[in-house]
């Protein structure tokens, strides 16, 4: 049941524009949340009400952040079923357990704490509130684990069979599951990012009151609490980030050479840490990949496989093959994909005619083709290359900017340890500017998660045009326009809240 | 003894349709939502109210993402056929849920862009269309939907309207009505219990009065059709499905502790309405609450046992969604079924924190108290 392309194109944009305004609130909720657990921590410590007037400061932003982010949050279960409702049976056997936990585990102690950390100020103990404080961290980031250990499956399938019976993929190892290494790395990943941009989002609010010359003790101690977590936070980011990039390598090679704009691979490939694509290459031509570009040599190789001279293959090597590395073309895998299809519905017949024969031979073509089952909904083995440049320029939008949160912090935590933040004007106006930077930079990583996978739903087993469902396309035009409209009309007034939160201030004037 | 795998679906069937009625009564929020101008007269009595609904509202917004998740993880197919069919209905109601979570925190807060009416009647809509849907969708799981499934397990709706249709069915109908009425009881009875501003609480007794009558029509017909309407059940053996007529009615004689439960819930309800009508009880709700819960449990569970089909399809009757044909694998259930353990503690330290949260009674006093109110 393969669908119209552009019904798969509107249900992809409608995934993508929801999944984007989700991501505008939940790092933030992801970081914020520790930082005021951790400003609280110092308050029940200290038992300065100054830390308490912070704390509950913040947490006023962060539950406007968070009532946002449950809305758009809700959706994204759903559209599993709504859009996407072949997935749903082809890999619901595996894929919905980690949504279903992450309800169980993670939603529910956020949602059950919440209520405590915002009403519960003089309703239960310092102690019991604070620790409400604490598990609303912890569930925002569980919730962050279960959905990206799902997610991380679809960049790197295990723990799975097919059954031919079904006509579904089955879970056989749970832990392989929770354990994928792409999981893991996703997790540690995406969590650190939302502490970066926390922090980034802490100092540049106080920026701006130490630039209008008010709250300025305030506004120093926050920035010193929250340039110390994110230093911290953004190193191990780049690790994380560097353990990201070794997993794609290993597990989604297209992907890496989308994101580097590499067409012929080779040994010691470089890392273009600036360049221009050439828009006008194609697939198989051999047209200059770059109108300029500077490369620092050997630095994708290491990445990739930690290993200097290791092998990185291009986009056409994938596409057409390589004999010499042991690479298979899309075209063979194309081919015996179609097999395999073909077996699986000759096995269906044959077993609904009781032709146990026939049945058995079929079910042998069927796992002799079966690795490749996914390349068989291909038409063209160019459908197997994702968008180049997009997926090469959200990839150095984010990395360049990584390196530079990381000057940021280090800067910004010096000259707030010498109390000499507040006569730098420029750098309280680069803070508040690398507000939004934060934001380019999330959106970015996941434009080349999500982007770099196509044509894939599931990684080599699923492309997306499989994955659909079957309704009108006119259907989902209409549904995305009214997400389009409804969360554009919730971010702007969520936008104008926050704004006038923040002139109001801490003192409440 | 061996689990079967028959007797993994019967387990998540079974707590699918615990998790549907606890949702089921934590409505209470969007019931009283639709109250704000019924019980209030002035706008610091409409701040208490939002206020009070606010402590709560999280938990049904996250029960209903959990019935998803349950659903998905447990039952793909269905997963798959409803909301991929019944398209229009399931995104009107993700629609009526997204607007929710953003008045409460919005509603009173200065430069929100849209003013505070506006948030109030995202309330009201949520309130009232919300759980309207969502029991028009609940009602198809006896009326049936427009679908088909081929031998792949990869499934179709046949009907453009893309679910919408089921809004032609009296029985939906009703019964999306009926799930309305019951919320804006529930909501009252919560009121009753929360707060501590006479003027507001001499109202509810006349709102209780009005709503349970409505309600008490609609479910009566409800169920007097869900007894006396054709099923369709599953041969055991050979899958095949056919039409039986007076289905439900036969299950409970064959099973009559279902039937047992279910006049237990319902007279456990009737009784939470009376006290609260004529005891002066504040604790009619914990009553209601179980009443609800216990009939709700047994409305599904009759879908999923004694070889009942719990989604018939119009369109073609072998496509039919049973327990057996619809769910997850052995394994995947068994590994669920597991972290099902965690369910008592959840609902542990829900009840704790609603006991350590709600000793103390809502006042208008505290809310103008505390700048962090909704
Ligand atoms: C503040 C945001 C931010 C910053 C500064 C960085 N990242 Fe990132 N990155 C993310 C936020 C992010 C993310 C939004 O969290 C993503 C999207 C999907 C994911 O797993 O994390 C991501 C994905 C992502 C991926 C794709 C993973 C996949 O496809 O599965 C790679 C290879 C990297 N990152 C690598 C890096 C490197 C080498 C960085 C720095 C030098 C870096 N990221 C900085
Ligand atoms: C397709 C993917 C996703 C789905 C299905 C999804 C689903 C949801 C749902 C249903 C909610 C509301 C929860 C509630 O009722 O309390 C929510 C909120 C949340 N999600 Fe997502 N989500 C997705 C992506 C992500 C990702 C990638 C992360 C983190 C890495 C994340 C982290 C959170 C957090 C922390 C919250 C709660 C706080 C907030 O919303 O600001 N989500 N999500
Ligand atoms: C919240 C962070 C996320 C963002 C910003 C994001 C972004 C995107 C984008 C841009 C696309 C469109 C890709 C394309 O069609 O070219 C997409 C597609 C998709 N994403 Fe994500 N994604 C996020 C998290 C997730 C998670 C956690 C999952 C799964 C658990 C997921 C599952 C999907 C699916 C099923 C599609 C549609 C099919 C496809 O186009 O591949 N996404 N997402």
């Amino acid at each position: 049941m393969e669908h119209s392309e552009l019904l798969v194109d509107w249900s992809r944009a409608q995934f993508a524009l929801t999944a984007l305004y989700h991501w505008l609130f939940v790092p933030l909720t992801l970081g914020l949340t520790f930082i005021v657990a951790i400003m609280e921590t110092i308050y029940v410590k200290t038992g300065d009400p100054k830390w308490k007037t912070t704390t509950k400061y913040w947490m006023g932003l962060l539950a406007i952040n968070f009532a946002i982010g449950l809305a758009t949050g809700i959706i994204m279960e759903f559209e599993f079923g709504t859009n996407w409702s072949n997935y749903s049976w082809i890999v619901g056997d595996i894929f919905g357990a980690p949504l279903a936990i992450e309800g169980l585990m993670a939603f529910f102690m956020e949602s059950t704490f919440f209520a405590v950390m915002f009403f519960g100020w003089n309703k239960v103990s310092k102690k019991m509130h604070l620790l409400s404080t604490w598990l609303v961290a912890i569930g925002s980031n569980l919730s962050a684990l279960w959905i990206l250990v799902a997610n991380g499956w679809m960049q790197h399938p295990v723990g799975m069979h097919f059954n031919p019976d079904t006509a579904r993929n089955e879970m056989e190892n749970f832990w392989e599951v929770f354990l994928n290494p792409n999981a893991v790395s996703k997790f540690l990943h995406t969590i650190s990012s939302g502490y970066v941009l926390a922090s980034l989002f802490v100092i540049g609010i106080s920026a701006w009151y130490l630039l209008k010359k008010r709250d300025t003790q305030f506004a120093r101690r926050s920035i010193i609490v929250a340039s110390s977590f994110g230093l911290i936070t953004s190193i191990f980011l780049l690790t994380t980030g560097d353990e990201s990039a070794h997993q794609v390598a290993l597990n989604q090679p297209m992907k890496l050479a989308a994101m580097e704009g590499l067409y012929e691979g080779e040994k010691r490939a470089g890392i273009v840490a600036f360049g221009v694509l050439n828009e006008a290459k194609e697939i198989g031509d051999d047209a200059e990949e770059f109108l300029f570009s500077f490369k620092i040599p050997g630095a994708l190789s290491f990445l990739g496989y930690h290993d200097l001279n290791a092998f990185v293959p291009g986009i056409n090597d994938i596409v057409y093959g390589n004999k010499k590395h042991n690479i298979i073309s899309v075209e063979e895998k194309m081919k015996q994909g179609k097999l395999a299809i073909a077996a699986l519905s000759e096995y269906k017949t044959a077993k609904k005619n009781h032709d146990m024969p026939r049945a058995q031979k079929a079910l042998e073509v069927f796992e002799a083709n079966q690795k490749y089952m996914g390349y068989g909904y291909l038409n063209d083995p160019k459908d197997a290359v994702p968008d180049v440049s997009l997926s090469f320029y959200s990839f150095h939008t984010m990395v360049g900017l990584g390196t530079w949160f990381l000057v940021l912090f280090i800067i910004s935590l010096y000259y707030s340890m010498t109390n000499e933040m507040h006569n730098k004007k420029w750098l309280l106006y680069v803070a508040l500017f690398t507000i939004p930077m934060g934001y380019v930079a999330q959106e970015a990583g996941w434009i080349v998660a999500e982007v770099g996978r196509q044509p894939w739903a599931i990684q080599d087993l699923l492309p997306v045009g499989m994955a659909a469902s079957n309704v009108a396309r006119t259907s989902v035009m209409i549904t995305f326009w009214l997400f389009a409209i409804l969360f554009t009309g919730l971010l702007i007034a969520e936008v104008k809240i926050m704004l006038k939160q923040i002139k109001i201030g801490p003192e409440g004037h | 003894m061996d689990i079967t795998l028959y007797d993994l679906q019967v387990y998540w069937w079974l707590l699918v349709s615990v998790i549907g009625a606890l949702f089921v009564f934590m409505t209470f929020v969007q019931g009283g939502q639709t109250l704000l101008y019924t019980l209030a007269k002035t706008e610091d009595e409409r701040d208490l109210l939002v206020n009070t609904l606010g402590r709560k509202w999280e938990l049904t917004f996250t029960a209903l993402v959990m019935f998803g998740g349950a659903l998905f993880a447990a039952f793909p197919l269905f997963y798959a056929v409803s909301f991929g069919g019944a398209y229009f209905v399931w995104m009107a109601i993700l629609f009526c849920f997204i607007i929710q979570a953003v008045a409460y925190e919005y509603r009173k807060k200065p430069d929100n862009l849209y003013g505070e009416r506006f948030y109030e009647i995202l309330l009201y809509i949520n309130g009232s269309l919300g759980i309207f849907l969502i029991g028009v969708a609940l009602g198809t799981l006896f009326s049936g939907g427009n679908f088909t499934v081929n031998e792949m397990n990869l499934s179709m709706w046949t009907k453009p309207s893309y679910g919408l249709e089921a809004l032609l069915n009296p029985f939906n109908l009703a019964f999306g009505l009926m799930l309305v009425f019951l919320a804006r009881m529930q909501g009252a009875l919560y009121f009753l219990n929360a707060l501590d501003a006479p003027e507001v609480t001499a109202r509810i007794k006349d709102v209780l009065k009005k709503n349970f009558v409505i309600f008490l029509v609609l479910f009566l017909y409800v169920v007097a059709t869900i007894l006396l309407q054709d099923g369709y059940v599953y041969d055991p053996k050979t899958k095949e499905i056919s039409i039986e007529s007076m289905k439900f009615l036969h299950i409970f004689l064959d099973l009559p502790l279902l039937l047992v439960v279910l006049l237990a819930g319902v007279v456990t309800l009737l009784y939470g309405v009376y006290i609260a009508l004529f005891k002066e009880s504040r604790k009619a709700i914990f009553f209601t609450a179980l009443g609800t819960v216990l009939t709700v449990i047994i409305v599904m569970l009759i879908l999923g046992v004694d070889n009942s089909v719990y989604y018939p399809s119009l369109a073609d009757m072998q496509s039919s969604l049973t327990i057996e044909n619809s769910s997850g694998s052995y394994y995947t259930l068994s590994v669920m079924s597991v972290v099902s353990l965690l369910v008592p503690v959840v609902l542990g330290y829900i009840v704790a924190v609603w006991r350590s949260m709600d000793k103390t009674k809502v006042t208008i006093e505290e809310i103008k108290s505390d700048p962090h109110h909704y």
